[in-house]
C-alpha cells in the first residue's frame, strides 16, 4: 500500500508545483491522476520514487517511509517502485534483452552488470515477461530499431521484472497513436491485475482514463480537486479540473479575434 | 467584451541591434575597419625583397621539380615512425584524458571536481603542440619519445574536452530510467550511461588518431621525430626535390587519415 | 531454463582477437620509440629544473615581447582575411547547389583538401622560400592555411540554405539583389561570420608558433630565448602567449554569440 500525505514540492527558483497532495493506493488498486499539462502529475510521481526530492511531506510504501531513506537503502526500496515513463526511456544503444534485464540491476553486483552475467533465473523470468507483452523473439534487437508501441512494451517488461509493490506509470501513452495506446493501456491494467500489483498511472487521456480506472483523481495546479469513479467524471467536473487549461493559448485566440475585428 | 489589446499604437519599427546598446553595433564596425587597416599597414611588406623572392622562388620550385623518390626508405621510416608516435599516444592521451573528461562533465561531477578537470583541461589546450613539443625534447631527448609525450599532452585538451562534451549530452531519461529501478552509482554508469558514451567515445578515439597523425607531420621540426624531422632536414639542405617528394607524401596520409576516420566514424554512428 | 548471452561464441572470440591485434600494435609502436631511458629518468628532475629556470618571469624582457606581440596578431588578422576572400570563390564552387559543373566542385574540393593537410608551420616553410622570412610569409601561411577550414564551412553553410525561405521572398515580388539581401543573405550571414572569428582565434595560436621557423611574431623571440637558454625570458614569453590565447578565444566566443 502506498501512502501519501502533505507532498509539498517548488523546484528552484519556481513557485510550488505540488502544494500538500495526499493520496493512497490500496493493495490491488489501479489508480488513474488526471490533470492539465504543468500540474504537477509528473513531478507527484517522481517524488515518491525521489527521482525529485520532496521538500515536505511523507510518503510511505507499505509501512516504509520513503522520503527519509538514503543512499543504498534509497536504491532498495527503488527496486520495489518500478516506473513506466512517457518517452519510454529505453537505452537506447542496448538489446531488448539488456534492456528488460535492468530492472534487476539492483540485485546483481557491478561485475555481473558488466558481464551481462545475470542469474539464471532472471534470464527466465525476462524471457518470460517479453513472452507476457507480446515480444518473444525480439531479445536481441536493439532498443532504437523498434516502433513506439513496442519500446513501451519494453518499457513494461523492465518495470514488471523489478518484481515491484507498486507501479509508478507517467503518461505512458502520450508518444503513441490511439490504437496502440488503448493496446499498451490495457497491457499496463492487465497485467497489474495479474501480477496483483496496484498502479499509479498519469494520464491526459480523458476516454482511456474513463476506459480503464476503477479510480480518478484530479490535479489541479498541485492540488487535488477531484476523485471518484469515472461515472463520477461529469463535464462540470472535468471543467473544474483542467480549469485555467492552456490560458495562454485562449488569451492569444482572444487577442486574435479582437484584432480581426479591426480595433 | 472586447479587450483592448493593445494601449499604445507603435508607428515605428528598427531591427533590434543585437548588443545592449544600438550605438554599440555601428562602433563595433568602424573599430573593427580601424583594426584592420591597421593590421594591413603594419606588416611591413618590403615590396623589393619579395620580388626578389619571387624571381628566386621560380628557380628553387624549378629544382623541386620532379619529387626525388630516390631516398625512399628515409621517408619509409619517418612514415612509420609518425604512425607509431600517434598509436601510442592516441592509446596513452585517452587513457589518462576519459577520467579528465568525467571530471569535467557538468552533470556528473560536482563543481569542485568540475572546476579542476576544466583547468586541466585548459592547460592542454593552450599552448600549441610546437611549444610543447620543445620542452619535452628538453626533458626527454631528440626523437619519437618526446613527440609522443607531446601528443599525448595534447590529449588531454582535445579528447577530454570533446568527451566531457559528449557526456553533457547524453539522453539524462535513459539514465533515470536505470536509476529508477533502484540499480547502485557502478551499474548506473555500465547500464545508462556507457551505453550511450561508448560509440562517441570510439568515433573521438579514432578521430583524436587522425589528428595526432597530422600533429606528427609537424612536430619533428624541433626535434621530436617523425616525418617532420625528414622534413625539415631536407627543407636545412636545400634537398627540395626531396622535400617536394615528403610533402607529397604527407598529404597523402593526412588525406588517407582523414578518410579511414571518417568511414569509420560513420560506420559506428 | 533458457540461457542468454550477449554476444555470440564467435564474436567474444573476435572482440578477443581485435584487443589482441591492437596490444600488439601498441607493443610494436612501443619499441619504435628508442627510449633512452637514462634520459627518461632525469626527466623530471629536467623539468623541474627547466620550470625553476623560468619562475619568476623576467619581467623586464617586457618592452622587447611588445612589438613580436603585436606583429602576430597582425599575423593572424591579415591571414585570416585573406582566407575569407579566397575562401568565397571556393566555396560557391564546393557547394553542391552552387558549384557549376562536377569538374568544378571537385575542383573546389581539391583546393579544400590541400589547404587543410599541409600544416601553417609547413607552409610558412614554403612561403619563407618564396618571400623570405618575416610576417609577410607567415600571414600568406596562415591565410593559405586557412583556406580549407573556412571555405569547408562556408561550403556547409551555402548547402543548407532552406530554397522554402528563398521562394517565400522571391513569392512576394522581389527583385535578384532584394532576394539576395532577404532570402539568402541573413541564412548566411550568421555561419560566415561566426566561421571568420572562429578562425581568428585559431590562426592566433598558430601565429604564436610560426617564429619558430623564422615567419614572423613572438615565436622568434621565444625560439631565440630557447637557444640562448634564457629560460625566465622564456617563462615570460610563455605567460604572454598564454595571456593571449585566453583574450582571444573569450573575446571569440563572445562575439559568436552575439552573431549566431
Ligand atoms: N526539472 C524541473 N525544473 C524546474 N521546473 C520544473 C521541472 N520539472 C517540471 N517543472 C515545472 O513544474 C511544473 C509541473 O511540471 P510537471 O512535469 O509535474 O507537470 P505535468 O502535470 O506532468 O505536466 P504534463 O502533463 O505536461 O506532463 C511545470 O510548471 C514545470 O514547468
Ligand atoms: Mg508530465
Amino acid at each position: 500500500m502506498l501512502e501519501v500525505a502533505g507532498l509539498v514540492k517548488a523546484y528552484p527558483g519556481g513557485d510550488q508545483v505540488l502544494r500538500g497532495v495526499s493520496l493512497t493506493v490500496k493493495a490491488t488498486e489501479v489508480v488513474f491522476v488526471i490533470g492539465p499539462s504543468g500540474a504537477g502529475k509528473s513531478t507527484l510521481i517522481r517524488c515518491i520514487n525521489r527521482l525529485v526530492e520532496p521538500d515536505a511531506g511523507s510518503v510511505r510504501l507499505d509501512g516504509v517511509e520513503i522520503t527519509r531513506l538514503t543512499g543504498a537503502e534509497l536504491r532498495r526500496a527503488r527496486r520495489h517502485m518500478a516506473m513506466i515513463f512517457q518517452e519510454f526511456n529505453l537505452v537506447e544503444r542496448l538489446t531488448v534483452m539488456e534492456n528488460v534485464l535492468s530492472g534487476r540491476l539492483g540485485y546483481v553486483g557491478l561485475w555481473q552488470a558488466w558481464r551481462r552475467r545475470f542469474p539464471p533465473e532472471d534470464v527466465e523470468l525476462a524471457f518470460e515477461t517479453l513472452k507476457r507483452v507480446g515480444l518473444s523473439g525480439f531479445e536481441n534487437k536493439r532498443a532504437d530499431e523498434l516502433s513506439g508501441g513496442q519500446r513501451q512494451r519494453v518499457g513494461i517488461a523492465r518495470a514488471l521484472v523489478q518484481r515491484p509493490k507498486i507501479l509508478l506509470v507517467d503518461e505512458p501513452t502520450s508518444s503513441l497513436d490511439p490504437k496502440t495506446s488503448e493496446a499498451v493501456m490495457a497491457l499496463i491494467t492487465r497485467l497489474a491485475a495479474e501480477e496483483q500489483i496496484p498502479a499509479l498511472i498519469n494520464i491526459h487521456d480523458v476516454p482511456l482514463a474513463r476506459q480503464f480506472a476503477q479510480r480518478i483523481l484530479g490535479l489541479n495546479q498541485g492540488v487535488f480537486v477531484f476523485e471518484g469513479t469515472p461515472e463520477d467524471l461529469t463535464p462540470a467536473v472535468l471543467d473544474l479540473i483542467y480549469a485555467g487549461a492552456g490560458e495562454e493559448l485562449t488569451s492569444a485566440l482572444g487577442a486574435l479575434s479582437v484584432s480581426d475585428t479591426g480595433v | 467584451m472586447m479587450r483592448m489589446s493593445r494601449p499604445t499604437v507603435v508607428t515605428e519599427w528598427r531591427r533590434p541591434s543585437a548588443f545592449p546598446a544600438r550605438w554599440m553595433g555601428p562602433a563595433l564596425g568602424l573599430g573593427l575597419a580601424a583594426f584592420v587597416l591597421w593590421n594591413l599597414l603594419s606588416l611591413q611588406v618590403d615590396p623589393a625583397r619579395v620580388s626578389r623572392g619571387l624571381g628566386r622562388a621560380w628557380i628553387v620550385f624549378g629544382r623541386a621539380f620532379p619529387p626525388d623518390w630516390s631516398r625512399w626508405e628515409l621517408l619509409v621510416e619517418g612514415v612509420i615512425e609518425s604512425l607509431q608516435m600517434a598509436a601510442l599516444s592516441t592509446a596513452l592521451g585517452v587513457l589518462i584524458a576519459t577520467p579528465v573528461a568525467v571530471m569535467a562533465a557538468r552533470n556528473f561531477s560536482p563543481l569542485g571536481v568540475y572546476a579542476v578537470g576544466r583547468g586541466i583541461i585548459s592547460l592542454g589546450r593552450t599552448f600549441h603542440e610546437i611549444i610543447v613539443a620543445i620542452l619535452f625534447v628538453k626533458a626527454v631527448g631528440f626523437g619519437p619519445f618526446a613527440g609522443m609525450l607531446t601528443l599525448t599532452w595534447g590529449s588531454i585538451g582535445f579528447f577530454g574536452k570533446l568527451l566531457a562534451e559528449q557526456i553533457e549530452n547524453i539522453d539524462r531519461g535513459q539514465v533515470e530510467a536505470i536509476r529508477a529501478t533502484g540499480a547502485g552509482p557502478g551499474a548506473v554508469l555500465v547500464f545508462g550511461v556507457l551505453p550511450q558514451v561508448l560509440p562517441r567515445f570510439v568515433g573521438l578515439t579514432i578521430y583524436q588518431w587522425d589528428i595526432h597523425l597530422r600533429q606528427s607531420a609537424i612536430i619533428g621540426i624541433v626535434g621530436a621525430g617523425g616525418i617532420g624531422t625528414t622534413l625539415y632536414n631536407s627543407f636545412a639542405r636545400y634537398d627540395y626535390d626531396f622535400s617536394l617528394a615528403i610533402l607529397l607524401v604527407i598529404v597523402a596520409i593526412v588525406l588517407l587519415g582523414e578518410a579511414v576516420s571518417a568511414a569509420a566514424r560513420r560506420r559506428i554512428q | 531454463m533458457r540461457a542468454w548471452r550477449r554476444f555470440s561464441p564467435l564474436q567474444t572470440a573476435l572482440r578477443l582477437l581485435a584487443r589482441l591485434g591492437a596490444a600488439v600494435v601498441l607493443l610494436w609502436a612501443l619499441r619504435g620509440m628508442d627510449i633512452r631511458w637514462e634520459f627518461v629518468s632525469d626527466s623530471p628532475a629536467q623539468m623541474g629544473d627547466l620550470l625553476g629556470r623560468m619562475f619568476p618571469p623576467d619581467w623586464a624582457f617586457a618592452g622587447e615581447v611588445v612589438d613580436p606581440l603585436v606583429q602576430t596578431i597582425n599575423i593572424a588578422t591579415v591571414g585570416t582575411i585573406l582566407a575569407v576572400l579566397l575562401s568565397i570563390p571556393v566555396a560557391f564552387l564546393a557547394a553542391r547547389n552552387t558549384t557549376f559543373n562536377r569538374a568544378t566542385y571537385a575542383l573546389g574540393r581539391l583546393v579544400m583538401s590541400v589547404s587543410r593537410s599541409v600544416d601553417s608551420l609547413i607552409w610558412a616553410l614554403i612561403f619563407i622560400i618564396v618571400v623570405g622570412p618575416g610576417s609577410l610569409a607567415g600571414a600568406l601561411a596562415v591565410g593559405v592555411r586557412s583556406i580549407g577550414f573556412v571555405s569547408k564551412l562556408f561550403a556547409e553553410g551555402i548547402e543548407e540554405i532552406d530554397r522554402g525561405q528563398v521562394e517565400a521572398i522571391v513569392a512576394t515580388g522581389a527583385g535578384r539583389f532584394k532576394v539576395l539581401l532577404y532570402g539568402i543573405v541573413p541564412q548566411i550571414r550568421p555561419v560566415f561570420a561566426g566561421v571568420c572569428i572562429y578562425r581568428w582565434d585559431i590562426n592566433i595560436r598558430e601565429s604564436t608558433v610560426l617564429g619558430i621557423v623564422g615567419a614572423g611574431g613572438i615565436g622568434f623571440v621565444l625560439n631565440t630565448a630557447i637557444l640562448g637558454l634564457e629560460w625566465s625570458r622564456v617563462g615570460l614569453i610563455l605567460l604572454v602567449i598564454l595571456g593571449v590565447v585566453v583574450v582571444s578565444e573569450a573575446l571569440s566566443a563572445y562575439f559568436r554569440k552575439r552573431v549566431a
